[in-house]
């Protein structure tokens, strides 16, 4: 699939999705460079779920556009899941398969030459090689959703959705996780996330949005989101406003 | 893509195919109760039942072959319920590959499980004296039309597979499926049934073809109710195909 040359990876206007009564988003407008890593924050049931699904094809928007890679996800579909790979929040394995079977699926449904190689070396960097051979089923959670995310990886697509990659996982499992996002990035590779974590987004990620009320309430570096709180002033030495202070108070909490 | 339907649809029955090979005993449970259905009728009522020159087994098994189907695409639809309900079933739709290939993987699948179920059936029934007298053409024909009827019951399966909520759900519409035979020819002449009863077994599609299966098997051609098993079988199958693909392409957005 063919690179059209447009500067933003992702390009969100106006989306908006209800269900039935539930007006979940009301007019998302969100902007992603290519090569960099955006983290989405939100409360429980703020949408980032549903916005994923959107971008990633699966669910259908009431109005507005979104662009992913150029490819509109409404009228290009098969262009945008051929720029993609999405990890969804719940892990997306066979639980039949075991977990090499499951890479080597992935990687013959993206036809690639050499699936069993491909395989091996996610096994390596995601440290599944012990339970390559294992059914899915058999793993841990932790284990499942690195293994999840390793599938999401095996095409190298120029852009990857990670809903709440890291949730779950044990501390050097996120340190894993992280260094493979940043390797992605590195590599190019448009990485838009969501995630509860704040310290996640705060390490990880470029530019960090705020999604409340159906809205991107915030949008901008974490610097650029650190200046609409004034630092805490009377300590003895001076505290930046950790992003948590930042999220709590622009959702009103 | 349109390129790829024929491989992404061989991956994803290989990936079904082990589903059903790593749970061996679904096989064994879809023959298990017709083979025992097999033996009763033998043992116990075959001798009260008159069918002329022709030994009981040979009458009968036709019919105990329908319903090994019937009871099998109960789990075609569990299969493909337990994917729609798990993740993997979204990551395949947000993969540049045919949608219809998830949906074809199963039916193929379904179909050869069927197979080897009949294959089960066929092999007790031989133990227990079933000597048919067809020729090779006779046997193709039998072969064909079992896998034309498993195709037509199939693509009903699909139905409660993609919208059931339960297993439960996804399986019992197999059951009136499984006894229809019983009111048909497959056991008893319908020349003793009553009236009414009568009427419909000699009427509804299962008659017509268990009528062509047991000319077929005994090397008699294969009768004028040949065109009546085809046109109920064609029949079914497109109504049902038609309406799976409508729910699909719902579900699927
Ligand atoms: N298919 C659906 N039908 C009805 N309501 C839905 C559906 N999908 C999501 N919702 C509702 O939309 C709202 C947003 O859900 P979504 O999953 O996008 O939130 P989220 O931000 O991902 O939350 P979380 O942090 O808990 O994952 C919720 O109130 C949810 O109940
Ligand atoms: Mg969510």
């Amino acid at each position: 699939m063919s690179n059209p040359p447009t500067p933003t990876a992702i390009h969100v206007r106006g989306l908006e999705k209800s269900f039935k009564e539930l007006h979940v988003l009301r007019g998302v407008d969100l902007e992603v460079a290519r090569g960099s890593i955006f983290a989405l924050l939100g409360s429980n049931g703020a949408g980032k779920t549903t916005l994923v699904r959107i971008l990633s094809t699966l669910l259908k928007a009431d109005a507005g556009t979104a662009k992913v890679n150029g490819f509109d996800v409404a009228a290009q579909a098969a262009g945008v899941r051929g720029s993609i790979s999405l990890t969804g929040q719940f892990a997306a394995v066979d639980g039949i398969l075991s977990g090499r079977e499951n890479l080597v699926l992935v990687a013959r449904l993206w036809h690639l030459k050499n699936p069993g190689a491909v395989a091996d070396d996610l096994l390596r960097r995601f440290s599944l090689t012990e339970a390559a051979s294992r059914r899915a089923a058999t793993y841990s959670g932790g284990m499942r959703r690195r293994l999840d995310i390793a599938m999401s990886l095996v095409a190298d697509p120029p852009v990857v959705f990670l809903d709440e990659p890291t949730a779950g996982l044990d501390p050097q499992a996120r340190i894993e996780v992280w260094q493979a996002v940043r390797t992605l990035a590195q590599g190019g590779t448009t990485v838009l996330l969501t995630t509860q974590y704040l310290e996640e987004a705060e390490q990880l990620a470029d530019r960090i949005a705020i999604l409340h009320q159906g809205r991107v309430i915030v949008d901008g570096t974490l610097e650029e989101l650190r200046r609409l709180l004034p630092p805490a002033k009377v300590e003895y030495v001076e505290k930046q406003p950790s992003l948590e202070d930042v999220f709590l108070a622009v959702v009103g909490n | 893509m349109a390129t790829h339907v024929l491989s992404d649809t061989a991956v994803l029955t290989g990936r079904t195919l082990r589903h059903v090979t790593r749970s061996l005993d679904t096989i064994i449970t879809t023959a298990i109760t017709p083979i025992a259905m097999m033996l009763m009728f033998v043992y116990v009522f075959g001798g009260a039942v008159d069918t002329g020159p022709v030994p009981y087994v040979n009458y009968m098994l036709p019919g105990i072959l329908l319903i090994t189907i019937a009871s099998g695409i109960a789990y075609t639809a569990m299969r493909l319920m337990t994917d729609m309900q798990g993740g993997i079933f979204e990551r395949f739709q947000s993969m540049p590959i045919a949608r219809s290939s998830v949906l074809w993987a199963h039916v193929l699948t379904s179909v050869a499980a069927n197979v080897i179920s009949l294959v089960l059936v066929v092999g007790v029934a031989f133990l227990i004296g079933f000597r048919p007298d067809a020729g090779v053409t006779g046997w193709l024909g039998a072969a064909g039309l079992l896998v034309l009827f498993t195709l037509a019951l199939t693509w009903i399966a699909v139905i409660p597979g993609l919208t059931a909520k339960t297993v439960d759900g996804a399986s019992a519409f197999s059951y009136p499926l499984i006894f229809l035979p019983v009111i048909s020819s497959a056991f008893v002449p319908t020349a003793t049934m009553p009236g009414p009863v009568r009427a419909f077994a000699e009427n509804q599609p299962v008659t017509s073809v268990i009528d062509t299966l047991r000319n077929l098997l005994t090397g008699q051609p294969a009768g004028p109710g040949l065109w009546t098993a085809l046109a109920w079988c064609a029949g079914i199958l497109a109504v049902a195909y038609v309406l799976a693909t409508v729910v699909y392409r719902r579900k699927v957005a």
